[in-house]
């Protein structure tokens, strides 16, 4: 950190530099409940004797799948999250989000995160290009303001390359055509945080490279940007700083190289 | 950590903010819990900002819906036709419910109560799935909830709009020639969609929550379309029960919007110099008042206090 030419990573990093936070998450831990997990309790029978006897379901276990995590993400910074398959990634997304109620602890944000993930289904039976619209309304943009964006937002998603796809009802599309349209709709706004939950995955080479783009300028613009992803290639263009969750717990939170190579060492601090 | 590497945390705050906890930080820059509910009027101003979307939702649902059968959105008027050609066989037929009536008027007070009747039934099914059937929606973008229930009304209002067409030339062909009471049409539709949204807030914080209760609507709004006089005048049947079952009867607000409709487009069957003729409540007005803004209020503070939940989970 001796060098007198200061990029921006060294001034994000400079010790005695005030940094205004945009998500806060302090010792946070999230419990899923989960309904009907015992074995053949969902019988008519055996629901009535539950109602009869009043006792409390038998099918309810819980899943401790957070367990207090604390870090703070600041503006301008993509961060990004690797862990194995059910190390609570998403889980902290979602929570991030707000969509997932924390146990203990509290998440504080700057403004409402986006989440964006692989599974968010729009209104499938609807065509492409309705969605775009009532995605960017529904987001709170005016109709003249979406006017204004709706091609910027067709061709970002490439739906169009290869003939009129945009005019087809959603169901019709393939999983990597929804997961682009659903991108490029949410990317048209810019958000304070965006949380990227393997979307990048589905599109493919020049889409992928379009977003990076994109995500690039989301954070130009004094936004936060979290991305799971499990491309480590992915996370090692896209962020500088890398938090490394296993089994709930955070393992490691420093710069992307040094965790990421770690991480594929599978060696623990 | 016991890294040896790490000359800086990224994450600990830094310069003049050094050595806060995360609340103090959170708290210094105005940070939010996440997903929290905001306030009763921050509310309804997000919910206002959405109008235009709740408009489009609306109509791109309705232009939808029937995108699969052949006859396209025909069936929007044809189902509730087919309705009133079975009732008017069983009830005023078969079981001569049509006596109570000025000659003719029964069809065209059947229809309307029929078609008034749907439009609640409509809100209150669609109401229950509004949150359910749009998780997707709900996790991928953040806007106010209450936008669902409330667009899903607006669908069954233009629908309603739409088989209009078909009442009015029904109620010309029963021999009812317009009046000035045709202008109360509006204010009576106004207070049941009212009436309708409230219900279908309510309904969809219930139904986000239990699914169960999808299974017990149908058998709920055939309990209530009985009980509330679609097909016979319930008031001729009741007359001779205890008041306080009148009293609890005139309350219903099925009845009372139906009543409120059917004396603005036919005021000959509610004409107290035709030799037969109903009665209509002199209350009922302000009773239609009192359940549109009432039930609306309910209906609306009711799913706010969920806001923060709907698609948790």
């Amino acid at each position: 950190m001796a060098d007198t030419d200061l990029s921006k990573n060294d001034i994000l990093r400079a010790p005695d530099v005030a940094r205004e936070p945009t998500v806060v998450v302090d010792d946070v831990h999230i419990v899923y409940r989960v309904h009907g997990a015992g074995s053949g309790k969902g019988s008519a029978t055996s629901a009535l004797s539950r109602i009869i006897s009043r006792k409390r379901s038998a099918g309810v276990r819980e899943v401790h799948a957070v367990k207090g995590i604390s870090f703070t993400a600041y503006k301008g910074e993509a961060v990004g999250l690797i862990g194995s398959n059910g190390s609570g990634k998403s889980t902290m997304l979602a929570a991030i989000a707000g969509l997932l109620p924390t146990e203990k602890g509290g998440i504080y944000t700057n403004g409402q995160p986006s989440l964006l993930g692989v599974n968010a289904a729009l209104m499938n039976e609807l065509t492409g290009e309705r969605n775009v619209i009532l995605g960017c309304l529904a987001m709170g943009m005016t109709p003249a303001q979406v006017r204004a964006r709706y091609q910027e937002i067709v061709d970002f998603s490439g739906i169009n390359d290869k003939g009129d796809f945009i005019s087809l009802p959603m169901r019709t599309y393939s999983s990597g055509m929804g997961a682009r349209l659903r991108f490029s709709i949410a990317a048209a706004k810019t958000h304070d945080v965006l949380l990227i939950d393997e979307a990048l995955a589905t599109g493919d080479q020049a889409f992928q490279q379009r977003s990076k783009r994109r995500i690039e300028e989301l954070r130009k613009s004094a936004g936060t940007v979290f991305l799971v992803s499990h491309d480590n290639n992915s996370i090692r263009e896209v962020c500088e700083r890398t938090i490394w969750i296993e089994a709930g717990e955070l393992i490691m939170d420093g710069p992307t190289e040094e965790v990421v190579r770690r991480y594929e060492r599978g060696e623990r601090p | 950590m016991s890294t040896v590497s790490e000359p800086v945390s990224l994450s600990a705050p830094r310069g003049a903010d050094a050595g806060l906890t995360p609340k103090q930080l959170a708290d210094k820059y105005g940070l939010a819990v996440s997903g929290a509910r905001p306030g009763l009027i921050a509310y309804t101003k997000q919910l206002w900002a959405r109008r235009h979307f709740i408009w489009a939702f609306a109509t791109a649902r309705l232009v939808a819906q029937y995108t699969d059968a052949k006859l396209g959105q025909l069936w929007q008027v044809v189902t509730p036709l087919l309705n009133c050609a079975v009732f008017y066989l069983v009830f005023g037929v078969i079981l001569s419910s049509k006596e109570g009536f000025p000659a003719h008027t029964y069809i065209a007070w059947l229809c309307i109560g029929v078609f008034v009747f749907q439009f609640t039934q409509n809100a209150v099914q669609s109401g229950t799935r509004a949150i359910s059937d749009n998780l997707g929606l709900i996790r991928a973008l953040h806007f106010p909830r209450a936008s669902l229930p409330i667009a899903f009304t607006v669908i069954q209002l233009q629908q309603l709009l739409i088989s209009m067409v078909v009442l009015v030339v029904t109620v010309l062909a029963s021999g009812i020639t317009p009046g000035r009471t045709w202008l109360l049409i509006i204010p009576a539709l106004l207070l049941q969609t009212l009436f309708n949204t409230g219900v279908s807030l309510v309904l969809a914080r219930i139904g986000a929550k239990t699914s169960d209760i999808s299974q017990l609507i149908p058998f709920v709004m055939r309990a209530w379309m009985f009980l509330s006089g679609v097909m016979f005048s319930i008031q001729d049947k009741v007359s001779h029960w205890p008041h306080y079952i009148q009293t609890l009867m005139s309350l219903n607000p099925a009845t009372i919007y139906m009543d409120l409709l059917r004396h603005a487009f036919a005021p000959v069957i509610y004409n107290p110099h035709q030799p037969v003729h109903q009665s209509l409540p002199p209350h009922q007005w302000a009773y239609g008042l009192a359940w549109g803004v009432g039930m609306f209020v309910v209906g609306y503070v009711f799913f706010w206090k969920a806001e923060e939940e709907y698609g948790r989970g």
